[in-house]
């Protein structure tokens, strides 16, 4: 226990002492104040963003619009994945086309949504989800598929119908994999947002962050950038907690 | 072979369905260009090199990234995974960087580089050393510690140790890390082309978008699924190559 604080003094230590690194170099100007600002000035921004409250309406959009996309994408995913791996020819049918579009880089589908959907929160939304799906539905097809024949046997040896077999069996079977596409996908749709936000200027974090580049304030990116930063921490943790809370029952839970 | 047929079943289904209802006028021809005329539209920017040149910038871009990407992360990983005591210091610093989104980076990169290939390069570097810094520390942690005792013991020196002892033993892990950073290099190159940078395949998909050239933007996001297939393809047939003669190196 003492040996665990004390190696988590160190490393927090060695955190601090690359701050004050970076704030060296900055204040030496050994970098262009205009790229690198010093952390002091990147955390005042900062704190005057949450003073002004000027921080809430970009975060709370692209929060939104990350869960929003995310959430689609899992119900999507789970309930597709079930379908296709109910049947052996759904499976012939349609896991080839999942496997040739799982490659193609999410982001591509931007120009043809906002061809379709023109630059709107809707078309933002529509990418993320369609974007973050195949992760979630790869997971769900391997999940579902990998039920052991033991267990489809106690089923009918139970007399379950198809619903009872789904929710007692297949579904607690799938759910690992099912979770470890969703992590996958969470981190996926925050890039996503970003990049879309970008495109799109509609107003969100990764708008705001790419206004300040080309305004040359170089304090607001890095304050940006730290913002996104827990973001992407914060879900990830999030999710990694659900993930344990909702799996405690499996008996070797390996923590992958 | 029958499997095969049966997965093309559903695409082919697609573009038929694609293709009558654009002809039947039920599918908007500004958004939805049917595919006759995509496969026209890529056959046209094909032959004019547009394309390939295209193809060329993002494929440069996401290979020096990679590459920088690769020998930093093998180096530091190489250095964290032998010394137990490091890796457990730096962990905080890493673990606080590296759920930084690849794309938050952007703006940095324009300022710092401007448009062109050197903010791609940045970009794509930074995304891709994370997963293999994780995955070299935890390769060369795995490996034999009587290996490198044994380095220790006939008097190497460090450098010596990791590239002799060290890196051989956890190359098949890199390995596996260099292919999933290289699947992450195109995603981030076209990424950025597609957010910020006017050059390579992403923003071809954006000036053929803003331009109303419906048929121009799917041939080129057809054609960039069909490379990114050829070139993850050829990296897992590269991978089991090069692996195979790595055992039966090992083994002589």
């Amino acid at each position: 226990m003492m040996r665990r604080a004390a190696w988590a003094a160190a490393s927090l230590a060695f955190l601090v002492a690359v701050v004050l690194a970076w704030k060296l170099v900055a204040d030496a100007k050994l970098v262009n104040p205009m790229f690198l600002p010093a952390p002091d000035r990147a955390f005042a921004t900062l704190a005057g963003w949450i003073e002004s409250g000027e921080l809430w309406d970009p975060l709370s959009k692209t929060v939104w619009r990350m869960f929003a996309g995310w959430i689609a994408a899992s119900l999507a995913g789970i309930a597709l994945g079930a379908a296709i791996a109910s049947s052996r020819r759904a499976r012939d049918l349609f896991a080839p086309s999942v496997e040739f579009l799982r490659p193609l880089p999410a982001s591509a589908v931007l120009p043809p949504a906002a061809l379709l959907l023109g630059l709107s929160d809707t078309m933002i939304v529509s990418v993320i989800a369609f974007g973050t799906v195949w992760p979630i539905l790869l997971g769900s097809i391997h999940g579902f598929k990998a039920l052991d024949p033991r267990l489809t046997e106690v089923a009918r040896m139970l007399r379950f119908g198809p619903l009872q077999r789904m929710f007692k069996f297949q579904l607690p079977n799938a759910l690992p994999e099912i979770f470890a596409g969703m992590r996958v996908s969470l981190a996926l749709a925050l890039i996503l947002t970003v990049v879309a936000e970008m495109l799109s200027s509609q107003p969100g974090l990764g708008h705001m962050v790419l206004v300040a580049a080309r305004a040359f304030r170089s304090a607001d990116i890095f304050a940006g950038i730290f913002v996104l930063g827990v973001l992407g921490f914060l879900t990830n943790s999030l999710m990694q907690y659900l993930e344990a809370y909702l799996l405690r029952w499996r008996p070797a839970h390996s923590g992958g | 072979m029958r499997r095969v047929a049966i997965g093309l079943v559903f695409p082919f289904a697609v573009v038929v369905l694609w293709e009558l209802l654009g002809r039947a006028g039920l599918a908007s021809e500004d958004g939805f260009s049917r595919p006759s005329l995509v496969a026209v539209a890529l056959a046209k920017s094909l032959a004019d090199g547009t394309l390939l040149q295209q193809t060329g910038e993002t494929f440069i871009s996401a290979v020096i990234g990679l590459l920088i990407a690769a020998v930093t992360a093998v180096a530091t990983g190489a250095v964290l995974g032998l010394f137990r005591t490091l890796e457990r210091v730096t962990t905080l610093t890493v673990e606080a960087l590296r759920p930084i989104p690849s794309v938050a980076l952007i703006p940095v990169a324009l300022l710092v580089f401007g448009f062109g290939q050197n903010m791609s390069v940045a970009v794509v570097a930074f995304a891709c050393f994370w997963p293999m810094l994780i995955i070299t520390i935890s390769a060369v942690r795995g490996i034999d510690p009587r290996l490198i005792e044994v380095g220790r013991m006939m008097g190497f020196s460090l450098a010596t140790r990791i590239r002799k002892f060290a890196l051989p033993a956890a190359l098949p892990g890199i390995m596996v890390g260099f292919r999933i950073a290289s699947g992450i290099a195109i995603v981030v190159a076209v990424t950025v082309e597609i957010a910020a940078n006017p050059r390579g395949l992403g923003y071809g998909m954006i000036v053929a978008q803003q331009s109303l050239h419906a048929d121009l933007m799917w041939a080129t996001l057809v054609w960039l699924g069909v490379v990114g297939w050829f070139a993850n393809w050829g990296l897992l047939a590269l991978e089991r190559r090069w692996l195979r003669w790595f055992w039966t190196q090992r083994e002589a």
